[in-house]
C-alpha cells in the first residue's frame, strides 16, 4: 500500500489520474482549479504523456474527444465558467459515446461570478449541461482522499459504459490538504473495438460521430443510451449513510456541505435531536431509493447545498414529496456553517409544514 | 480531542506555511487533520488566513468558523476573529504589529513581539514561525516533538539551507 | 488500359454534393495523396461540420466527425494520442476562418504536424447559402441580400497570408480546382501537406480555393470561370509559406 501523504484536493486528482492510466491531459488556466493544470504540466511530460495549455476551453475540450475517440484515457479540468463552454464537446462527447473525464472545481457563479466555493452547477451537471438528451456519471468528492478514489472510480465507470464521467469538487476541496493514501498504479484492459486507431487494412472503417439524419435512427440511439443509464441508475448508485438508522431529521448533502453538515448532525445529537445524514457520492445517479426508504421514517429532510437550492429538487422527487424538505444554503461563494445547519436541523425536528 | 487553529494575517506574512508546518507535524504524528487556505487576490499582500485542524476522529468541516487557537499576525486579523474564539481558547498576537489589547477575559492571550524577535535573529520574514514556536511552548494538543522531520517537509527541496533559520526562528519563540 | 480508377481510399458510397461542385474533385485529391503514401490503414481524418459534414462516409479509413469549427483541436487530441498515424482535417471555409479561427490559428502555431485541407468556396452551402468569412466585398449571399458591406460587415479573410505571418507552421500553400492546371497544382500541394506529416515536419495547410454553383446560383462552368475573373485576384495562388523548402534553399 502507498504511504500516506499530505496534498491539496487538486494534486490528488491529478496524481490519481495518472495512476489511473490517464496520459493526455487539456486544460485552459482558471482559479481555483490550478493546481491541478500545473501539477500535470509537471508530471505529463515525464512520463510521456501530453500535457496541452490549449487556447480555449472549448478546444481543450474537443481535443478531449480526439483522444477519447482513440480510446485512450484522457480528461480535461476547470472550474464553473470554463465548464460553461466546456458544454459543447462534452454533448458531442456523450453524443459519440465515448469515455473521458471532466473536472469541474465549481465556484460561484453566475457569469464570472466569483473564484469562492460554489455548488451552483449541480443542474448543468446533473441534468445534461449541454444541448441534447444525456447524462454524466458525476462523482462527489467530500475530501482529498475522495478526489483521489473518485477520479480512480470515474474513470473504471467511464471506460465501463462508455459515457463522460464528471467530478463535481468545489474550490475548498481543490484547495484544501489532507492526508490522502493514493491508489495503486492501474492497468486498464477494456476492450474498445470502436475506438479510431489507424484500421490497418484488417477491419471496416470506425466512425466516432454523434450525427444521425434520420430521425428513427437518432431516437434508436437515444433509447438505446437510456437503456444504459437505467443499468446505471440500477447498479452505480453511491451514497455515504450517517447515523441514519434512528433518525427523525435526514440532512441531506454532498461535498463540502456534507463535511459542514456531519458537524451539525453530531451537534444535533449532542442536544438530544435525532438527526442523521445522507451523502449522496454520485448525484447522477441520484440515491433516490436511499432517500424514498428514509422519507418512510424520518420527520423531514433538510437541503443542505452552496447554491440557491438545486439539489432539493432530486430530493423532493425521491422522497415523492411526502416529507416537508427545507433548504439550508449559502450562494456566491458563501459556505453554510455548522450551527446554520443544526438551527435548520432543530426547526425540522420541530415540525414543518410539507 | 480536535483542536481548531486559525492563522491570519497579511499575505506574504507566511500564514499559509505555518500551517503547513502544523499539519505535515499532524501528518507524521499519524492525526486527523485538514489544512485549508483563503485563496484568490489575498495571495498578493491583501488578508490571508488558514484553518488547521488536528484531531483524533476523523475531520469533519475543515472550515474553521470557532477557532480554539487564534493567531493573529496583524490587527485587522484580531478584529476580524477575536470574537470567534471559543471560551477558554487561546489567542496569539503578534505585539510588534498589534497595538491594542485583547479585550476578551474569557481566553489565554499570548503577547509575543514575534515580528521584532525574527528581525533580531536577522529572519524578518519568519515573525509566523516564532509564533508558532510559542503555540508549541503553550498549547497542549501540538508537541514540539517531530520539529525537524516536520520543517523539512515544508521547506521546499530548493531552500533546504533555510532549514538552520527557520528552527531558529522556532526556538525563539519557544523560549519566549 | 485502365483510363480511370476509383482511388482505393474511397468508399463506394455515393456522394451527396450538388452537381458541379468541387468537393468530390478534392476528396479524390486527398484520397490519392492517401493511396501513394499507402498510409490508408493508419490514417484517421477529421470531418467538419458544413457541406462535407458526411465525409466520414466516403473516405475508407478511420474517421471522426467533429464539431463545427473544431476539427484542428480534435485532430490534436487525435495526433497526442497517435503520433505515428497520419492525421488529416477536412474543413470549409466558416468552419475554419469563422468558428474555428482559435483552433486553425493555435493548431498552426504549435506547429501540430497534421494535415489540414481548407475548402474555400466562400459561401455556407450546407445551410443555404449565407455569407461566408471568405465572401468577396459585394457578394450577395442569403445573409448579404445587398451585396457584402464591408462597412458594416468587415472585409474577407485571407487565411493563407494570415497564417503565414505565423513562426509556427511548416507549409501554408493556396490552390484551385477551376481547371486541370489548378488540380494538377492542386494534387502536388496536398500530397506534399501529407508528406510532410509523414516526414514529421508539422502543421501544413492547403487552402483550395472551390465553387458553389448552387449557391452561388450560376452554372458549374460559370461557376468555375467565376473563381478565375472574382476568386483569384483577392485569393492569389501560391505557397505562402514552405519553411524546411525555404531553408533547403538557403
Amino acid at each position: 500500500m502507498s504511504e500516506k501523504v499530505l496534498m491539496k484536493g487538486n494534486e490528488a486528482i491529478a496524481e490519481a489520474a495518472i495512476r489511473a492510466g490517464c496520459r493526455h491531459y487539456f486544460g485552459y488556466p482558471i482559479t481555483p482549479q490550478t493546481e491541478l493544470a500545473a501539477y500535470m504540466a509537471k508530471r505529463m511530460p515525464k512520463i510521456g504523456g501530453t500535457f496541452l495549455q490549449a487556447e480555449s476551453e472549448i478546444a481543450a475540450i474537443n481535443m478531449v474527444y480526439g483522444v477519447a475517440g482513440t480510446g485512450k484515457r484522457v480528461m480535461t479540468s476547470s472550474s464553473s465558467p470554463g465548464v460553461s463552454l466546456k458544454q459543447e464537446g462534452i454533448s458531442y462527447i456523450a453524443g459519440a459515446d465515448l469515455p473521458a473525464l471532466i473536472v469541474n472545481v465549481q465556484r460561484g457563479g453566475p457569469g464570472l461570478g466569483g473564484i469562492q466555493p460554489s455548488q451552483s452547477d449541480y443542474f448543468q451537471a446533473t441534468k445534461g449541461g449541454g444541448h441534447g438528451d444525456y447524462h454524466l456519471i458525476v462523482l462527489t468528492p467530500a475530501g482529498v482522499q475522495e478526489m483521489a478514489d473518485l477520479t480512480a472510480l470515474a474513470f473504471d465507470l467511464a471506460d465501463k459504459y462508455r459515457m463522460p464521467a464528471m467530478l463535481l469538487a468545489d474550490g475548498t476541496t481543490g484547495q484544501m490538504m489532507e492526508p490522502v493514501v493514493l491508489p495503486e498504479e492501474q492497468i486498464h484492459t477494456v476492450e474498445k473495438p470502436w475506438a479510431v486507431t489507424g484500421t490497418g487494412m484488417k477491419r471496416p472503417h470506425n466512425i466516432i460521430n454523434s450525427l444521425y439524419l434520420k430521425p428513427e435512427e437518432l431516437e434508436e440511439m437515444n433509447f438505446a443510451r437510456f437503456r444504459r443509464y437505467a443499468e446505471i441508475e440500477e447498479n452505480e448508485v453511491r451514497y455515504e449513510s450517517f447515523l441514519m438508522e434512528d433518525a427523525d431529521v435526514c440532512v441531506v448533502a454532498f461535498g463540502i456541505a456534507a463535511r459542514v453538515s456531519k458537524n451539525a448532525v453530531v451537534a444535533a445529537r449532542a442536544e438530544g435531536i435525532k438527526a442523521g445524514l445522507i451523502r449522496p457520492i454520485t448525484v447522477w445517479p441520484f440515491p433516490k431509493k436511499a432517500l424514498a426508504c428514509a422519507a418512510d421514517k424520518v420527520k423531514g429532510f433538510v437541503s443542505v447545498e452552496l447554491s440557491m437550492g438545486q439539489m432539493i429538487e432530486d430530493v423532493v422527487l425521491a422522497t415523492g414529496n411526502r416529507r416537508p424538505v427545507m433548504l439550508c444554503n449559502r450562494a456566491g461563494g458563501m459556505i453554510p456553517t455548522p450551527d446554520g445547519v443544526l438551527d435548520s436541523i432543530r426547526k425540522m425536528n420541530g415540525g414543518a409544514e410539507l | 480531542m480536535t483542536t481548531q487553529i486559525l492563522i491570519a494575517g497579511f499575505g506574504g506574512q507566511g500564514v499559509l506555511f505555518a500551517g503547513k508546518f502544523l499539519a505535515y507535524k499532524g501528518l507524521l504524528e499519524d492525526r486527523q487533520l485538514s489544512w485549508l487556505p483563503s485563496y484568490g487576490p489575498e495571495m498578493r499582500g491583501g488578508t490571508a488566513n488558514c484553518s488547521v485542524i488536528l484531531s483524533d476522529d476523523p475531520v469533519g468541516s475543515p472550515i474553521v468558523s470557532k477557532p480554539d487557537v487564534l493567531i493573529a499576525m496583524n490587527l485587522p486579523s484580531l478584529d476580524k476573529y477575536e470574537n470567534d474564539v471559543v471560551p477558554g481558547g487561546e489567542i496569539y498576537v503578534d505585539s510588534t504589529l498589534i497595538a491594542r489589547k485583547v479585550a476578551r477575559t474569557d481566553v489565554k492571550v499570548y503577547y509575543v513581539p514575534s515580528t521584532q524577535l525574527a528581525k533580531d535573529i536577522g529572519a524578518p520574514t519568519l515573525a509566523n514561525m516564532v509564533m508558532v514556536g510559542k503555540l508549541l511552548k503553550e498549547n497542549a494538543a501540538v508537541s514540539y516533538d517531530n520539529l525537524e522531520a516536520a520543517l523539512k517537509k515544508v521547506v521546499s527541496a530548493r531552500h533546504q539551507d533555510l532549514m538552520e533559520i527557520n528552527l531558529k526562528a522556532i526556538n525563539t519563540g519557544y523560549n519566549y | 488500359m485502365i483510363v480511370f480508377q476509383k482511388p482505393k481510399s474511397l468508399t463506394d458510397a455515393e456522394l451527396h454534393y450538388c452537381p458541379g461542385c468541387t468537393h468530390g474533385i478534392i476528396h479524390r485529391l486527398v484520397a490519392e495523396a492517401i493511396d501513394t503514401f499507402d498510409v490508408e490503414g493508419k490514417t484517421i481524418g477529421v470531418a467538419p461540420v458544413g457541406c462535407s459534414v458526411l465525409a466520414y462516409n466516403y473516405f475508407r479509413c478511420d474517421m471522426v466527425e467533429a464539431a463545427h469549427g473544431r476539427a484542428p483541436a480534435v485532430a490534436t487530441g487525435l495526433k497526442r494520442a497517435l503520433p505515428e498515424n497520419v492525421i488529416f482535417t477536412y474543413q470549409g471555409d466558416g468552419d475554419l476562418a469563422s468558428i474555428g479561427m482559435a483552433e486553425t490559428v493555435h493548431a498552426a502555431t504549435r506547429n501540430e504536424n497534421i494535415t489540414v485541407i481548407f475548402v474555400n468556396n466562400a459561401i455556407y452551402g450546407m445551410t443555404g447559402g449565407q455569407m461566408a468569412p471568405t465572401s468577396l466585398p459585394g457578394q450577395v449571399t442569403q445573409t448579404s441580400p445587398y451585396g457584402r458591406d464591408v462597412k458594416t460587415a468587415g472585409y474577407p479573410i485571407r487565411m493563407c497570408e494570415m497564417l503565414s505571418a505565423l513562426d509556427g507552421p511548416e507549409y501554408i500553400v493556396r490552390v484551385a480546382v477551376n481547371n486541370v492546371k489548378n488540380v494538377r497544382n492542386a494534387k502536388k500541394a496536398i500530397e506534399k501537406a501529407f508528406r510532410n506529416q509523414i516526414e514529421n515536419k508539422g502543421f501544413s495547410l492547403v487552402e483550395v480555393v472551390s465553387s458553389c454553383p448552387t449557391n452561388w446560383g450560376m452554372t458549374p462552368q460559370n461557376a468555375l470561370k467565376w473563381i478565375d475573373e472574382n476568386m483569384l485576384p483577392y485569393y492569389p495562388l501560391g505557397v505562402y509559406k514552405d519553411r524546411s523548402g525555404q531553408e533547403a534553399a538557403k
